[in-house]
This record gives C-alpha cells, sequence and structure tokens, in this order.
C-alpha cells in the first residue's frame, strides 16, 4: 500500500517537471494510465467516481417536473427566444406564483413538442408547412430581414434576383452591377440559424449561399464586419440595422415598418404561437399578454414589427 | 508512530481519488465525445465523412475536408510566424541580454499567455483584419490573419519553455566551445542549441498544441468559410471553429456531425501529438 501511493507521488511530481524541461505531456498522462490500472484500490475509487457521477446526472434529470396549471413550457424558434423570455419575466413578475417556463430548441422542435403536448405554447419563426396546418396559430409579431452593405456604397437597391445571384456566388464583383471593380465580400450567418433558414427559405429557395462567403455566429457580427468592409454585404434582422450599416431597397422597396405592415417589403417572417386546440387557462392568459398593448406597442424597440397597433383603434380581447 | 502513519494513509487515499477524478474526466470526455460523434460518421461513410469537400448541414452533407485542411493550415502559418520569433528571443534572453533585463523582459512575455484569447481576436479585428484588407487585398479575414494572431498567442509557452530548456544547457558547454575559438554565435547555433533542442522541440509541440486548439480568436479573425482556400487571403475555417461556430442552434443529426468533428480534432492531435514525441525522444537518446 504504502510504496504504491510513493509511486504515484513521485509520477505526479515527474507529470508536473514537463513544463520546466523535457518531458511530453502524453507521454508522461499515459504511463500513469497503464501503470496505476491494475491496482484494486484505485479500480475502486475509479468505480466510486463513476457511481457519483450517474448520481449527479440522475439527480439533474429529475429536476424537470411536471406542468400543473400553474406552469406552462414555451418552447421552439431560438430567434423568439429572447424576446419570449422577457415577456414571460414580465408575465412573471405580474403575476407571482404562475410559472412560464422558455426553452429553446428551433422551430421545428417546437412545432413538433407542441405535437406531443411536451409544450403548451410552441414558438416558430417560419410559416407552417401543409401539414402542420392542423395546429391553432396566433402570430404574435413579425419580423424583417434587411439585407445591409458598407454606408459608402453606391449600391440603394436591388432586386431579389440580384441579391439571389451575389449570395449564390453567380455575381462576385461590383463591377457587374455597374460599380467599382472590386470583389464582393459575402457574410451570411452559419448553418442552423433562424436568420439564415429564413434567408434561404426566402431568398434562396433551393440554390446553395456560397461556400465562399464569410461565416459569423451573430447578427451583430455580420453588421460589425459590413461596417468595416466597404466591398461587403450581409444580411440582418431588420431592427438591428443601425447607422454603421446602409439597408438596400429590395425591387425599389424601402425595408420598413410600414411597407412591412402593407406586405411591400418582402423579406418578412412572423413570429408565430402554437397551440394544439384553442388555448386555455395560462397559456391563454400569457397569449393574450404578448398580444397587450402593454408588450406591442415595445416591439419596434426592440426591434420587431407589432401584429396590431396599439393606437389604431384594434380590438383588446 | 501509527496514527501518524494512518493519517498519511488517508492523505494519500483522498490525493488518489482526487487525482483518479481528474483522469476519469479525460476519460468521461472520451468516452462522451466517440459516443456521440462515432455513430454517425458510420452512418454517412468515414471516407466522405473525412474526405468530403461539401458541409451542409442541412442538407445532410457532412465533409470535413476543408476544415481538416484549414486547421493544419493555420497551425503550420501560426509555427512559421511563432517559432522563429519565439526561438530568436529565448535565444537573446538566455545567452545574450544582461541578466536584468532578462529578468525584466519574462515576465512581461509570460504576462502575453494571461491575455484572454477573445482580447486577441477583437484586437486582430480592429487593427490587424483592416491593414490586410487594404495593403494585401481579399476581405482580411483569412488564413494570413489568423496565423497571425495564434503565432503571436503561441509565443509566451514557445518562449518560456525553449528559454528554460537553453538555460539547463551546462555551463561547461558553452566554455568549452568557447575555449575553442567559437565566437558567441558559433557556440549558440552549433553547441547550445543541439543540446537543448529535445526542450525546444517539446516548446513547439506545446506551441502547436494551443495553436491547433484555439476557437475564439480563430473564429474572430479567419472568417469561417467552410472551403479550402485558394490562397492565404482567403478566409478559412478549422475544426475548432466549425463546432463552435454551429453548436449554438445545430439540433439532431447536425449536431452528432459536430461532435463528430471533436472525434476528427482528437485523432489529429492524438496523431500530431505522438509523432512529435517520437521524434523528439529519438532525438534526445542521439
Amino acid at each position: 500500500m504504502v510504496s504504491d501511493g510513493r509511486a504515484v507521488l513521485k509520477k505526479s511530481h515527474s507529470g508536473c517537471r514537463y513544463f520546466k524541461s523535457r518531458e511530453f505531456p502524453l507521454a508522461s498522462r499515459s504511463s500513469v494510465l497503464t501503470k496505476s490500472c491494475p491496482s484494486r484500490n484505485k479500480l475502486l475509487s475509479l468505480l466510486l467516481f463513476f457511481i457519483l457521477l450517474s448520481l449527479g446526472l440522475g439527480s439533474f434529470s429529475s429536476c424537470r417536473s411536471k406542468s400543473n396549471g400553474t406552469e406552462i413550457i414555451v418552447a421552439g424558434s431560438t430567434s423568439i427566444q429572447p424576446f419570449a423570455d422577457r415577456w414571460a419575466e414580465l408575465f412573471m413578475e405580474k403575476r407571482p406564483g404562475l410559472v412560464i417556463n422558455v426553452q429553446g430548441g428551433g422551430s421545428s422542435a417546437g412545432i413538433q413538442s407542441v405535437k406531443m403536448g411536451a409544450a403548451q405554447i410552441g414558438m416558430s419563426s417560419r410559416e407552417l408547412k401543409e401539414e402542420e396546418k392542423d395546429l391553432n396559430e396566433i402570430e404574435i409579431a413579425k419580423d424583417g430581414l434587411a439585407i445591409i452593405v458598407h454606408p459608402t456604397n453606391f449600391i440603394s437597391n436591388l432586386t431579389i434576383e440580384q441579391v439571389k445571384s451575389i449570395f449564390a456566388g453567380e455575381i462576385t464583383n461590383w463591377k457587374t452591377l455597374n460599380g467599382k471593380d472590386k470583389e464582393i465580400t459575402v457574410v451570411v450567418r452559419e448553418e442552423g440559424s433562424g436568420t439564415r433558414g429564413a434567408f434561404q427559405e426566402m431568398v434562396m429557395g433551393k440554390t446553395r449561399i456560397t461556400k465562399r462567403a464569410i461565416v459569423e455566429d451573430s447578427n451583430g457580427t455580420v453588421r460589425e464586419i459590413v461596417s468595416r468592409d466597404p466591398e461587403s454585404i450581409g444580411f440582418i434582422s431588420l431592427g438591428l440595422v443601425n447607422e454603421k450599416v446602409k439597408a438596400v431597397a429590395l425591387n425599389g422597396v424601402n425595408p420598413t415598418e410600414e411597407t412591412i405592415l402593407k406586405k411591400e417589403y418582402r423579406l418578412v417572417r412572423p413570429f408565430l404561437f402554437l397551440t394544439k386546440q384553442a388555448p386555455t387557462g395560462l397559456a391563454k392568459e400569457f397569449i393574450d399578454f404578448v398580444l397587450s398593448d402593454e408588450i406591442q406597442s415595445k416591439l419596434s424597440e426592440e426591434g420587431l414589427i407589432p401584429v396590431r397597433k396599439a393606437s389604431g383603434g384594434a380590438k383588446i380581447p | 508512530m501509527t496514527d501518524l502513519r494512518k493519517s498519511d494513509r488517508l492523505i494519500k487515499l483522498g490525493l488518489l481519488m482526487i487525482a483518479f477524478s481528474a483522469i476519469s474526466a479525460l476519460f468521461v470526455i472520451t468516452l462522451f465525445i466517440f459516443e456521440q460523434g462515432g455513430p454517425i460518421m458510420f452512418k454517412y461513410g468515414l471516407k466522405s465523412f473525412i474526405f468530403g469537400q461539401d458541409w451542409y448541414p442541412s442538407e445532410k452533407i457532412f465533409g470535413l475536408w476543408p476544415m481538416i485542411v484549414g486547421s493544419l493550415m493555420v497551425t503550420l502559418g501560426a509555427l512559421i510566424i511563432g517559432v522563429p520569433l519565439g526561438l530568436a528571443t529565448a535565444i537573446f534572453l538566455a545567452e545574450f541580454s544582461s541578466r536584468r533585463l532578462a529578468r525584466i523582459l519574462k515576465p512581461v512575455i509570460e504576462l502575453l499567455a494571461g491575455i484572454p484569447s477573445v482580447v486577441y481576436g477583437f484586437l486582430g479585428l480592429m487593427f490587424l483584419i483592416p491593414f490586410i484588407r487594404e495593403n494585401l487585398g481579399g476581405p482580411g479575414l483569412s488564413v494570413l490573419a489568423a496565423s497571425i494572431i495564434l503565432g503571436i498567442m503561441i509565443l509566451p509557452t514557445v518562449i518560456s519553455i525553449s528559454l528554460d530548456s537553453i538555460r539547463a544547457v551546462p555551463d561547461c558547454y558553452r566554455e568549452g566551445s568557447i575555449a575553442l575559438g567559437a565566437t558567441r554565435w558559433q557556440t549558440v547555433r552549433m553547441v547550445v542549441l543541439p543540446a537543448a533542442r529535445s526542450g525546444i522541440l517539446a516548446a513547439i509541440i506545446l506551441g502547436m498544441g494551443r495553436a491547433i486548439g484555439e476557437t475564439m480568436a480563430v473564429i474572430m479573425v479567419a472568417g469561417n468559410a467552410a472551403e479550402i482556400p485558394s490562397s492565404i487571403l482567403q478566409p478559412v475555417r478549422t475544426l475548432t471553429s466549425n463546432i463552435a461556430l454551429e453548436m449554438g442552434y445545430a439540433a439532431g443529426e447536425h449536431r452528432q456531425a459536430l461532435f463528430a468533428t471533436g472525434v476528427i480534432l482528437f485523432v489529429i492531435i492524438m496523431v500530431l501529438n505522438t509523432i512529435a514525441n517520437l521524434t523528439a525522444s529519438r532525438q534526445g537518446k542521439r
């Protein structure tokens, strides 16, 4: 026993030394493994560790409690999730004791979990497909997608076809669009993001986005890069456009709240809440809360387009 | 006496368990990565997974070749920039600078290691990217930018380990060489460096490990296009960026494919480490 421990001590000492001299991390690591495995004592403690670990994991998964009237689960689109989080917080502040549990997962996962009954409200940032239409859908907001370029870019209007060709990598030089003889830097979001998904669906269709495009993982970085590179073009959520970038008009229509509400600007996706049947109980209360003037009037500050004008004499349920 | 021995044994046992929890963490991570990423690799075929040119997870096309090449290119670039700089600094500090200067400079260099990688990435984005774009062309976000940033990031590792190994060369070697009429530079080149060779190699290996594993700074300056770059001014995506970039929204097979990216990275690091260790031990024996 005693000699055993000493050996381990020695080894850990030599493991430390490689930072200073010539031993290598992997060599020392593997020697510890191979030499110490046979010992019963060590195996035992290893076993103990795994038991503790599995106990820990087990208690984690059992933490999730079932819903019971005072708690609902809202799951789905990660584009809506941050907004829903804030709405849920406001709601819970007003109605202590009630719990709105907001989860992500993506639009498809949200639709699926409402169908299966795993969530009471699903969130989708895309239109429902035909086979999904059996769900009850409530539009809570709209989100515009802006095509952005550097403020000094001569372009202020593009057709959807031109945008498509640029992002497909068919037009690679601004010269083709009567601009400077400079290569276009295309900036896109990463695979799996809702914004990219919406862009792919509404602009690209079946055509692939060019592989040469620069990929960034947030709306913020896309805007940052476009604001610094005079030759670049990208797409972000309309609410995040600021003075450092220029949102181009599409087919002659400027992306504004007005043109979106008039359905003239085409790159718009709905933010939908979905329920299996007509909402009841807590789910209904939460949906009504989101549709109330209090929330809807604040949407434009957050970059979204409200579905109803608060002052426009809309019916309040 | 027996009491002391008992407490000794208790402490030993305690330390042993802690040590093993660290090692088993490695085991658990390895198991987890392979368990999550393994099945999908075999489902779509190992060959198409590794050598596939296209990465379109939404269309269930998973080809990691551009990322593998990207990782190797960027790491090589970092070594090309970082190793000569680092080695020169280490030689200067060990052999040519005054002891006082070295005492000031070394901690300053080690401070470089304490700067968070996101800061390196941010500085790269602010200064290096516009510089490359305006002077050399291309979008700026490129293999070159990533290599330069990583080259700087591995400097502290390369410098401090090679400095220690150069200092560990016994002074009698230097005295002997100078006594034979060699100049100081000749002594360094022909006596000290060969004697410190295995330590310097260790420095390069650890630097390489840091470069291939770095994620945040690379995401920020590399551009992340999933295509094999045609020049060093074109954007590139590494294996680590591929995982970090897409993990946020990935679900289902896409997520598994990212774990499989982790498996490939794991294997590449293992292979590189083994090769380096083998050459190092062979060098050491000579």
